[in-house]
């Protein structure tokens, strides 16, 4: 391993020596301030270090790991979500009673592990990045055991999450078994050469690794665990679910799907076209029976994974921009709206019930304004990112000529906006004259919360009134990653 | 730049209103009424500037544009453009803009500020739509306006708000997406063709487009402005949004966002698809006289005044677009009159539905009656207004409606016999209104002061804007004409080369454009 390739995985040796200093410093120094500075300033440091990187990529490190501008962006974009999470956990974690400062450890692995699935370019990178990922997320959302809601979701992801794991890896082995490498690239070649390979076990194992990578992306049918476990989790734990975990998971398959050229399969195409149709209308006309705030982002969510499968079905430099976009865009509003969710705890109780926020405009006019925004973005209405959005995976799918995903998407747009909309005029709406009532909305928030509240608000208006620059990046990544 | 003022006045007009709510009630109208005032100022002092050029036969399309990368990679431009369509229409804008203000000046009392904002960004939205000749920006625009009038609908609206609201924005949604899918599959269509992928309209018109591909892209379009309109089927929305809006949203609403689908058909779809849409012509004719009828219809089945007036809109709106598939000069020039004259005889009836719902708390026909010894002023003003929405000649909507009602004729003889029908029915259900509110017995005796000096300013203002339309209709006509002539010769010039090579004198067709440039060459 040469100096260069150090130096390549500088961002992971960066997270994990902030998790061994974290884990030090709790060891001798109990202090929730500090221990969450150290991680922030860690996150921010492997950031830091990410645009000077682009000029040895693209670099494979070992066989394992292929450091390119692809997954430099995607490791960018989540360490920055995970950032994220920390400040709004620490503000979480402030108001509860708990251990506080473990939970930071296990946020740092489960980053590196995200990361490091995005830069897989062998099986076994893919399922260890995973599992790292996977295995501390149980801990960060039963992270508050004291509380029932919490552990039971945690145990209930376990059971759930070990078993698309063994799917997963026996997907995997069912290809070795036939081609004889794990390698991205060497399957690649075998897979493009030989048509006969073409064969039951490669179809099985694709199966069974879909089913693996359905649930990690809560994709119906594999969505059920969804909307419970983002209730019971803490507000700030369910924001790194919806984004960490998934986007990880759907870079590491965009870059699958386009290395192996599995678009040329029809029936695995004809699978995901009907996993795209299915999880569209499920998540949407399941959110509009919710009243909890929590489910309804989680059926969302579900949608939205749908949304972007359309520009990902699309197939070439188009719809790997338009995922790319259209995940940044969705990173922002999903992070933002479980972040306020999660700022307005009071009384051990985060405001869940749609009612909760009634009047949150009186109280809070910036507050509500910022969730309006977030709302707005996920309906995809313009000046925000999630329009431009929107519209570029529309684009994807209308170049590619898919039109009955685009039609569904449509119609969704239209059924989402119900229960988004429903949202924002409750926080609209007279408040109700009662204390319990008012106390929620009207308690002092965090410092940092509000900070990178409004932060996340001026990058979402940002986007959707001036996106070129972004644009510009996406399309450079995604120009060369197509080709 | 001036262009762009147009949009920016609003814009920041609505955002130090919406800030300047915290100070009091006065701050934020009076913020409304100068940033609207500077849009309207701007506009005169434009058509002042141009109307000599445009007064003359011109080559040229575009009075001002404004140009600018946006998003270059994906071919987007913020690229705005004025004609003398659009001229009008926004004239009309910051016209009624300027009197919505006034007229919520008493009305809205609850979160002036914010309210203010909406009502600005809406006009700015508005105003954008009219302006925007990139076909994204357009969309921009086309959706930005939805949440602040869904806002208004739903924070200031009367009883039944939350299902009008959403109802609206359903509908206005689901056609705007079905508008981006068919702008997207035209930007394919064209980039696969020329190899150069943009929203640009200039460069769009006259894309070669397969016939049975150009119909569905149209349709896509149609959808959209057709739901706007509304023309039936798709108005249902309508009654309900008009009538749960507070005053001035109602103004907007079918003064403005009504006519942005009108403006949608007359700039994008004839043309862009002009062989799509004279095959679909007969079609929306037929829609556009059922809307016609059935409007007129069930405007006097109603007891709700303002359901009444909402009904009339779907009726008048039909003349507009009869007018506009009907495609020659008369017939536009008409439906351009009918948008503007409708804008502001609509307007004034929905302000005296508010005026007296903020009276007497009741929309109720059934509760008035005999309230012209009350109120005479109010009787006297509704009286003119009624008049004006039943077509009498001497007032705005008789030019445009006589007009499109000519027009038409030269191309069905048919639908333009069963639309005059339409004209009988409006005077029935304007006569109704005064006989029902300002006639006959009292059914319930109601105290209510008279029209204040504020609202008769209003009110008069807009009766001497359709006696100048109705008397000297010109300026309108000729601002106007211009931008239709381009419109048209471009449609014109893809329909010859349709036209078999060797032109064959008999063709019913060609005779009536050799007519037509005769006409022309008069100039």
């Amino acid at each position: 391993m040469s100096t260069t390739d150090l130096t390549a995985l500088l961002p992971f040796i960066i997270l994990a020596a902030t998790t061994l200093i974290v884990v030090l410093v709790i060891s001798f120094y109990r202090n929730h301030f500090i221990t969450a500075l150290l991680t922030v300033i860690g996150h921010a440091a492997a950031i830091a270090v990410l645009p000077s990187l682009s000029t040895i990529t693209p670099r494979q490190v070992t066989p394992l790991m292929i450091i390119d501008d692809y997954s430099l962006f995607y490791i960018g974009l989540l360490t920055a979500a995970s950032l994220i999470v920390s400040v709004l956990m620490y503000s979480y974690l402030q108001r509860r009673e708990a251990q506080r400062e473990e939970f930071y450890a296990l946020l740092l692995i489960a980053t590196i592990g995200s990361s490091a699935l995005v830069t897989s370019s062998h099986f076994i990178t893919l399922f260890i990045g995973l599992e790292v990922l996977t295995v501390s997320l149980y801990g960060m959302i039963a992270y508050l055991f004291t509380y029932d809601r919490p552990l039971e979701a945690g145990i209930k992801y376990l059971i759930l999450a070990a078993a698309s794991s063994a799917f997963l890896l026996f997907g995997m082995a069912l290809i070795f078994a036939e081609t004889g490498t794990m390698l991205f690239a060497e399957l690649a070649e075998k897979l493009a050469a030989d048509d006969d390979l073409r064969t039951v076990f490669i179809l099985t194992g694709t199966g069974m690794m879909v089913v693996g990578i359905g649930f990690k992306l809560a994709v119906v049918p594999f969505h059920m665990w969804t909307p419970d476990i983002y209730e019971a989790a803490p507000a700030p734990v369910t924001a790194y679910l919806a984004t960490v975990s998934k986007g990880g998971m759907f870079a590491i398959l965009l870059r699958y799907f386009i290395e192996l050229n599995v678009y040329a399969y029809e029936t695995i195409c004809f699978v995901f076209t009907v996993i795209a149709i299915l999880s569209m209308f499920t998540g949407n006309i399941l959110a509009l029976l919710q009243n909890n705030v929590k489910r309804i982002l989680a059926y969302s969510s579900i949608a939205h994974l749908g949304y972007i499968l359309v520009a990902f079905l699309a197939g070439g430099a188009l719809a790997a921009e338009a995922v790319t976009f259209y995940l940044v865009a969705y990173f922002i509003t999903s992070l933002g709206a479980f972040g306020i969710v999660g700022l307005l705890i009071h009384n051990e109780r985060e405001p869940e019930d749609v009612q909760d926020y009634r009047g949150l405009y009186v109280h809070r006019p910036w507050l509500s304004a910022v969730f309006t925004a977030m709302m707005l973005s996920l309906a995809g209405i313009p000046l925000t990112a999630g329009f431009i959005g929107k519209f570029y995976v529309l684009t994807a799918g209308v170049g590619a000529a898919l039109w009955i995903l685009v039609i569904v998407l449509v119609v969704n747009s239209a059924i989402g906006l119900y229960y988004y909309l429903r949202i924002v005029i409750t926080m609209y709406s007279e408040p109700e004259e009662t204390a319990a009532a008012s106390g929620s909305l009207s308690q002092s928030l965090s410092v940092a919360g509000g900070v990178v509240l409004a932060f996340l608000m001026i990058i979402l208006i940002w986007l959707g009134v001036y996106p070129e620059p972004l644009i510009a990046i996406i399309q450079d990544i995604a120009g060369r990653f197509g080709s | 730049m001036t262009l762009l003022w147009l949009l920016l006045l609003p814009i920041v007009g609505g955002l130090l209103a919406w800030v300047s709510g915290k100070t009091g009630t006065q701050l934020p109208r009076w913020i409304s009424v100068l940033a609207l005032a500077l849009v309207f100022g701007l506009t005169l002092q434009v058509w002042f500037q141009y109307y000599s050029e445009i007064d003359i036969f011109t080559e040229q399309a575009w009075l001002i544009e404004f140009e600018r990368d946006w998003i270059p990679q994906l071919g987007i431009s913020f690229y705005l453009a004025l004609d003398g369509l659009s001229l009008l229409l926004i004239a009309l804008t910051a016209f009624l803009g300027l009197i919505s203000v006034v007229v919520s000046w008493k009305e809205i009392q609850y979160r002036v500020g914010f309210f203010h904002f909406n009502l600005l960004w809406i006009l700015a939205g508005i105003i954008g739509v009219f302006i925007a000749l990139d076909l994204f920006l357009f969309f921009f625009f086309w959706e930005m306006m939805l949440i602040p009038m869904y806002f208004l609908i739903i924070i200031w609206g009367h009883e039944d708000k939350r299902y009008a609201a959403i109802k609206f924005f359903l509908f206005t949604q689901a056609s705007g997406l079905m508008m981006l899918v068919a702008i997207l599959a035209l930007y394919f269509v064209h980039g696969n063709a020329t190899g150069v992928y943009t929203f640009n309209y200039n460069d769009l018109l006259g894309t070669d487009i397969s016939a049975s591909v150009a119909m569905w892209i149209m349709l896509g379009f149609f959808i959209a402005f057709g739901v706007k309109l509304p023309a039936v089927p798709v108005h249902t929305w309508l009654p309900d949004a008009h009538t749960q809006a507070p005053t001035a949203g109602s103004v907007v609403l079918a003064g403005l966002l009504l006519k942005t689908g009108a403006y949608g058909l007359i700039r994008f779809v004839v043309p862009l698809f002009p062989e799509a849409a004279t095959q679909f012509a007969f079609i929306a004719m037929i829609l556009g006289v059922v809307s016609i009828l059935y409007g007129a219809k069930l405007a006097f089945a109603q007891t709700d005044f303002k359901r009444l007036v909402a009904y009339t809109s779907v009726s008048h709106m039909g003349f507009v677009l009869l007018g506009i598939f009907a495609w020659n000069d008369l017939a536009l020039q008409g439906a351009v009159v009918v948008i503007i004259a409708h804008g502001l005889s609509t307007g004034a009836l929905f302000i005296l539905a508010g005026g007296i719902q903020e009276r007497i708390h009741t929309r109720d026909m059934d509760r008035m009656g005999g309230m012209w010894s009350t109120v005479p002023r109010m009787g006297t003003v509704a009286m003119f207004f009624a008049m004006a929405s039943l077509g009498l000649p001497g007032l705005g909507n008789f030019v445009g409606e006589f007009l499109v009602l000519i027009g038409t004729f030269m191309e069905n003889i048919l639908l333009t016999v069963i639309a005059a029908v339409g004209i009988v029915a409006a005077t029935i259900y304007s006569i109704w209104i005064i006989q029902r509110i300002f006639h006959g017995e009292p059914r319930e005796t109601w105290e209510m002061p008279d029209l204040n000096i504020r609202e008769m300013v209003v009110m008069v203002a807009m009766m001497l804007a359709l006696l100048w339309i109705g008397l000297y209709p010109k300026p309108i006509l000729n601002t106007a004409k211009p931008a239709l002539d381009i419109l048209q010769r471009g449609v014109e010039e893809v329909r010859m080369v349709e036209q078999t090579p060797v032109p064959d004198p008999r063709n019913e067709m060609q005779i009536f454009m050799s007519i037509n440039q005769l006409h022309k060459s008069d100039h």
